[in-house]
């Protein structure tokens, strides 16, 4: 079985493979390039715990091989960090505060879907947002939480905008 | 389960992965390699067979690389849609929803926006799910499917395009390069209703249904189903019933009835076979409410 080259870039670095074509994308990323953030659950694409950006757009790394992503530009939940070393994006900021989580296992594809979501929808009402969280199962929450996360989440994106524009200090969070 | 040498667990049986730059090299690969080869389109369907090793290609023909493949043209009256434009391009592609809408309302009842960023038209047609929604769409608007092979290429209408669950007309070595769909101008309106357990599931049944409204009368109607049989059915006593009726008379419960009568759907765990009848009829009756309601706004 012949492995392929593969080079992409992974969340602004550019990185090198050798992969068997039959090797997904989210085995790639966790595999070849150590990028364990991402999770694989059901691995035919019902689940969405291995939700990752490829080239901006929210897929799931289960349904791509690895071969695909030649030349792509991916990010991961890794890559939706905050600034800081150890610290957290808004998206992730607000499942923590809104309690968005229990065991934790499904929430990179949640943070990674819901980046994508409020890029598009910056300001959604609750079905939206439902509508958006369909194609991510969480086993845990019954999906209250992620909902005020998604809320709070938006709120957070908004504002940072803004204070970035007026330049620093300390965001305040608070939940609903 | 397999486990590679380096000791990672895999999920699709072994393959050759080729991907070709050009539709000429596509089917030329695909005449080549005959049966043992399948088309790599979205991947939204095939990975998953492959991942539960219900399919074992032995060779993959990558065609998202394929130049040409994308776009939207108009001529004489039809639109020409590249096969490999995702679903969630015609959610938003400006052009398809103004000139067969029909496309952009059935787009977002697929899966969820993550499977619609890969999956494409192409890829639903080849797949052919019996609850699929775009093959519904393609026999209600009599589409036309544009597969090319070695021996040239040729234009398949949609109702002879499905023969059965999951096969088409399509031969090994063809490659599906475009759809065309005809324009229908002013005064149609046009929906999709469908019933799922979960949003994003694929159809216990549903109805892709246009009716086209000129001067208070129905001058056009075209109703198709989808979940209710191994193809997409196409209602034809129902759209002769609508036909060259008064817009504001029409009995649209009846309509309904009449689409499902000669049915004889699957029966599974999520329904019997007389409850898919009457969700479809209720589909049709209910696509065809809205798709009416909006042909009159825009009729004289």
């Amino acid at each position: 079985m012949s492995e392929l080259d593969v080079t992409l870039t992974v969340n602004g670095e550019r990185r090198r493979a050798r992969v068997e074509p039959r090797r997904t994308l989210a085995d790639l990323l966790r595999q070849e390039l150590g990028l364990t953030g991402t999770h694989l659950a059901c691995e035919h694409g019902v689940c969405g715990s291995c939700t990752v950006l490829v080239d901006g757009e929210a897929v799931r790394s289960c349904l791509m091989f690895g071969v695909q992503a030649d030349g792509s530009e991916v990010t991961t939940v890794e890559g939706l960090a905050g600034d800081e070393p150890g610290s957290l994006g808004p998206v992730q900021r607000a499942f923590w505060e809104t309690h968005g989580l229990q065991c934790g296992f499904c929430t990179p594809g949640f943070v990674v879907s819901v980046t994508a979501f409020l890029r598009e929808c910056p300001d959604p009402d609750d079905e939206q947002i439902r509508a958006a969280l369909s194609g991510n199962l969480c086993r845990c929450t019954g999906y209250q939480g992620i909902v005020r996360a998604v809320r709070l989440a938006a709120r957070l994106c908004r504002n940072e905008k803004d204070h970035d524009e007026r330049g620093g200090g300390e965001l305040e969070v608070t939940g609903d | 389960m397999c486990v590679s040498a380096k000791g990672a667990y895999l999920k699709a049986a072994v393959f050759e992965y080729h991907q070709p730059a050009s539709a000429e090299a596509a089917v030329e690969m695909l005449a080549e390699l005959g049966e043992d080869a399948k088309v790599l389109a979205g991947g939204q369907s095939l990975v998953p067979v492959m991942a539960m090793r219900l399919g074992r290609p032995e060779h993959l023909v990558d065609v998202n690389r394929v130049a040409g493949l994308g776009g939207v043209t108009r001529s004489d009256g039809m639109l020409r849609v590249g096969a490999l434009t995702r679903h969630r391009a015609l959610e938003r592609d400006l052009v398809i929803g103004r000139d067969v809408p029909l496309l952009a309302r059935a787009a977002p009842y697929i899966g969820h926006f993550q499977i619609r960023n890969r999956g494409t038209l192409g890829g639903s047609l080849a797949h052919a799910d019996p609850a699929a929604e775009l093959p519904a769409v393609a026999v209600a608007l009599d589409a036309g499917i544009e597969a090319h092979s070695v021996r040239g290429v040729r234009r398949i209408p949609a109702d002879d395009f499905f023969v059965s669950a999951f096969t088409t007309v399509l031969e090994p070595d063809e490659l599906v390069t475009a759809v065309h769909l005809p324009v229908w101008g002013a005064g149609s309106g046009f929906a999709v209703a469908e019933l799922t357990r979960r949003h994003g599931d694929f159809a216990i049944a549903g109805a892709a249904c246009g009716v086209q409204v000129a001067g208070g009368r129905i001058i056009r109607a075209a109703v198709a189903l989808f979940g209710m049989g191994s193809v997409p059915v196409r209602a034809w006593s129902a759209e002769q019933a609508l036909a060259d009726t008064l817009a504001a008379e029409a009995d649209l419960t009846a309509i309904g009835s009449e689409a499902v009568a000669a049915l004889h759907p699957p029966a599974d765990a999520h329904g019997s076979a007389a409850y898919r009848r009457r969700v479809g009829a209720h589909m049709v009756t209910r696509a065809l409410r809205t798709a009416l309601a909006e042909a009159q706004r825009g009729s004289s």
